[in-house]
This record gives C-alpha cells, structure tokens and sequence, in this order.
C-alpha cells in the first residue's frame, strides 16, 4: 500500500491535466452529439468529476488545502443540481412518455 | 453580509407562512424583508469596504450598488405576482421563496472575493430558476424551456468549473486580491490563458451573448412571463457585475490577450441579436432577442474605457432592467386578455387602454435609446467609453445595430397607435400594475432628464 501511494506521487502533474482535458472533453462531446437525456446529464457529471480530479491535483501540487474543499462545494452543488434535473426529466417524461431531447421541439422560429 | 443573511432568512421564513397557510402575508412580509435587506446595505456603504469572512465577500460601493439594484428589481416584480399564478397552484408560497433564493444567489455573484462564492452564487442563482422556468408542469413549451435551461446551465457551469481550476492550477489560490497579485507579476502559463478562456465560455453562457446565445430565446419564449423577466432582469444584472469585477479588477494586466475576444463577441452578439429580433412575430420572443443585443450593449463597459466602466454599466442596466419589468408587465396582461403575445395582440390598445399604452411607449422609447429616456443616457455613456477606447469599428456596427433596434421597438408602438382594434376584450388592469408602472415609467424620464445622481454614484 504504501508502495502504491509513493508510486502515485511521482506521477507528474502533466499528466493529470492532459487526462483531466480528455476525461472533460468526453463529457463535452457527449453533452453535444448525444440524444438522451439521461446520458447528457452523466456527461455533465463526467465534466464535472474531471474538474473535481484536476483540482485534488493541483491542490496536492501547491500544497494548498483549499483546492480540495472547492471539490466537496462542487460534489454538493452538482448533487442539488442532478435533483432538480432529474426532477425536470421526470415532468418532462409525463408529459411526452420520451426521454429524447429531439421529443422536444416546441420552440422553433 | 447582513443582506445576505435576511434575504436566506426571509425566504425560509416564508416558506413557512405557506405551510401555516398566511398567504395574506407573503407579499407584505417579502416586501419589508426586501426594504430591510436594502436598509442593511444602504447602511454598508459608508464602512470602508474590507473583503470579509477570511476574503470571501467584499461589499464596496460596486457589489451595493448592484445588489440594491437587483433587490428593487425583485421587489418590484413581487408586486406583480400578486394573482399571476394563482391559476396554477395554491401553494404560492414556493415561488416566493423561490425567487427570494435566486435574488440570494445574484447578491453572492455580485459581491464575492473567491472564486468559490462566484461558483456558489450561480449555481444558487441557477437552481433555484430551473424549477421556475419549469413551473407550470402540463405545459410543453414551458418544460422544454426548463430542460434546455437546466442542460445549458449545467453545461456552461462545468466549462466556468474548468476554467476556475486552471487558473487556480496556475496561481494557487481562490482569492481575487491573491490572483490579481499573481497576474500583475507576469510571467504566466499557457494553462492560465486556458482558464481565462473557458471562464469568458461560462459566462458568456451565462449572460447569453453571442456564439453562446442560441439557448436564450427558447428559453425566455417558454417560461411564465414572469420568470421570464426577472431572467431578463436580475440574472443579467448580477452576471454583468460578476464579469466586470473579475476583468476590471484581476484581468486588466492581460487585457490584451481578452479585449479582442471581446470585441468580436460584442460585434457579433449586436448583430445576431438585432437580426433576429427584427424578424420575429412574437412580442415575447423579439424581447428574447433585444435582450441578447442589449448583452452586447452590456460587453462595452468591460472593452471601453475602464474609468467610466463601473458607472455606465450600472446606468446602462438600470435603464434595461426599468424598461423591462414594464414591457413584461404589460405582456402579461396582454397574454391574460387576448391568450397570444404576438404583436397582433397589442392591435389597438391606445383606444382601449391609453395610459398603458403610453407607458409601454416610454419603455420602448428607453430600449431604444431616443433621447430624454434613461436609455438614452445609459447608451450614450457606453458609445462614449468605447469612444475612448478607440474602438472605432465596434462603435460604427453599434451604431447601426442602434438603429434597427428602433424598427423592431416601434413595432409594438404602431401596432398600438395605429392598427384598428380587433376585437372587445376588456383589459382587467390590477392597480398593482398600474402602481408599478407608473413608478417605473417616471423612473425612466426622471433618469433620463437628470442623470447626474447615478452618473457618479459608485
């Protein structure tokens, strides 16, 4: 175990932020070029996890605490926020028996 | 900080007067928490202005200035509740509560010193609106609009999230003053421009400005009238202040890396939003869009010259947020009589209801900037900072853009003035309406004529 954690710190900080980017970019492009509803909402969360990881590493870095409590308000909020949206899918699927964004349309010009 | 602290005390408070069921009670008690909430920081601004709470919050003359605005905005829009959603639910309390949780969330954006109160303050500010823009539950329009705000929301809030971490990746801490510091040394990474950049993507987001707008009119069509102004209003205003204080006071070593950025996102948001705007047949959904160019309007105090930038950007929002509150006020009797909001619906109404009508006319008047208006000045002072600024082709495209702006405002004059009545309907004007309007109205001229006491103000 303790091998392992030594092993971890030499993993350089270059290397959290380029998988952080990708992990981030994935959630991107899933919010983008997906369908369902359900799936867009976990690549908000995927954006957001990839945050809360750079952020544990660059406070490990700076040897700065305050970077990892940003990660417990940023856990917090996106829990208050998935309630509110799931509540949203769940009144939207009432009313259109559809968990497909293209369902919606109502709005167009 | 007192303010901060009654307006979370008030709203729970009335959340219980609705489980006890005062409703009687609910706009006399919102109104005195909201005059005292004022009162607090009316009180604040003489103190010297310190950061408090280990830096967290910071409430100088800009974030008071700004925070008042937006409590009397919400104030004025309670008066207005009064009877708009008392066809969809008898648990009233919820949107009292709701709209006062947001308002706690603008003051936070306004006044925060560390990045992650910024975070907080929207995320609050956010949440508490997704479930008022989805609030009629059986209607289509209203749920899409809360769902591709609550996406869009959380989409942009994860990009502002990214570029937070990389800076402080870069500078090590939260703080303002600790980044503003670590800015003026010089000497910075490549991972910082990131993070500048992807914090300009989220609050642009937030803001609606153009290439980041296309959620915004959808959004503003489908939610109640209502929700929909005080999106219009207090949402803009706070985010505005938020984007000011971050460039105007961290940012300004740099600036020739964001005004460019800036400079075309204004351009293009003009353009696109007054286009658009021209184009549409719905009242509601041209208000949509006259708020996406006025963000490009509002993107000048942060490229124009920064001496003035603080005052003209809260004249500027004055002004919008005054005119406004009264053209949704006055769609929102319009929808109840005649069921539409599209121009046709205001065919007429000089005949039937005159001093509305010339209301609603200063109102467009002030969007449109013709003089003796409050707009007028507030877009006077941003064409002039931006004058100093020399940004010389910005300033031709606004000017243009100023221009079709008044095709699409005078729309709904002549459909007024001009058109033939349709049809008998009587409009029922609750005195609450008229109050507001009235006050508002006279807001616009009083500021229009004598502008000095805001002029110099922060």
């Amino acid at each position: 175990m303790e091998n392992i954690v030594q092993n971890l710190q030499t993993v350089p900080l270059n290397h959290y932020i380029l998988f952080s980017t990708l992990i981030f970019s994935i959630g991107v492009i899933g919010v983008l070029i997906r369908r369902n509803m359900i799936i867009m909402m976990m690549s908000i969360e995927l954006m957001l996890n990839a945050v809360n990881l750079l952020l544990a590493a660059f406070s490990v870095h700076h040897g700065d605490s305050s970077g990892q409590v940003f990660v417990f308000f940023i856990m917090a909020l996106a829990a208050a926020e998935v309630a509110v949206g799931l509540a949203i899918i769940i009144m939207v699927y009432r009313n259109t028996k559809s968990v497909d964004i293209d369902a919606l349309n109502k709005l167009r010009w | 900080m007192a303010a901060i602290i009654t307006l979370s005390l008030l709203a729970i408070l009335v959340l219980y007067l609705g489980l006890y069921k005062a409703q009687k009670f609910l706009l006399p008690v919102s109104l005195i928490g909201l005059a005292t909430a004022i009162g607090f920081l009316v009180r604040d601004w003489q103190l010297q202005a310190e950061p408090a709470y280990s830096g967290m919050i910071l409430f100088d003359h800009f974030a008071i200035a700004f925070a008042i605005l937006c409590i009397a905005v919400t104030a004025v829009l309670l008066l207005l509740i009064k009877g708009y959603f008392d066809d969809l639910s008898h648990h009233l309390a919820e949107y009292y509560s709701l709209l006062l949780f947001s308002l706690t969330g603008a003051i936070l954006v306004t006044a925060y010193h560390n990045f992650a109160l910024l975070f907080m303050g929207i995320e609050i500010m956010s949440v508490a609106l997704y479930i008022l823009v989805g609030i009629r539950k059986k209607d289509f329009a209203s749920n899409e609009a809360a769902l591709k705000y609550f996406i869009m929301g959380a989409f942009s809030t994860g990009f502002l999230l990214f570029g937070i971490t990389l800076i402080y990746g870069a500078s090590g801490s939260f703080d303002l003053a600790a980044i503003r510091d670590y800015v003026a040394l010089g000497q910075l990474p490549m991972m910082f421009y990131g993070g500048v950049l992807l914090l300009i993507v989220g609050l642009l987001f937030k803001v609606g400005a153009a290439p980041f707008h296309f959620w915004t009119a959808d959004v503003y069509e489908g939610a109640p009238i209502l929700i929909t102004a005080y999106m219009s209003t207090v949402v803009k205003i706070a985010s505005f202040a938020a984007l000011l204080r971050l460039f105007s006071y961290c940012f300004i070593p740099v600036s020739e890396f964001w005004t460019p950025l800036f400079l075309v996102i204004s351009g293009l948001t003009l353009v696109i939003g007054n286009l658009s705007a021209l184009v549409q047949v719905s009242f509601k959904r041209m208000l949509a869009y006259s708020s996406i160019s006025h963000a490009g309007y509002l993107l000048f105090a942060l490229v124009g010259s920064q001496d003035v930038a603080a005052n003209s950007l809260f004249m500027y929002v004055t002004a919008y947020a005054v005119a406004t509150v009264v053209a949704f006020g006055v769609l929102i009797i319009v929808k109840r009589t005649t069921g539409s909001d599209h121009f046709e619906a205001f065919n007429g109404l000089s005949k039937k209801n005159p001093l509305m009508s010339l209301l609603l006319t200063v109102a467009m008047l002030s969007l449109a900037g013709i003089p003796l208006t409050a707009g007028f000045i507030g877009k006077f002072m941003m064409f002039s900072s931006l004058m100093s600024g020399t940004h010389i082709a910005l300033l031709v495209v606004a000017i243009i853009n100023a221009a079709i702006g008044i095709c699409y405002y005078l729309r709904v004059v002549i459909a007024m003035y001009f058109k033939p009545v349709e049809n008998e309907q009587v409009f029922q004007v609750g005195i609450n309406y008229y109050l507001v309007f009235i006050i508002l109205g006279v807001v616009t001229l009083l500021l229009g004529i004598f502008p000095n006491s805001l002029l110099q103000l922060i």
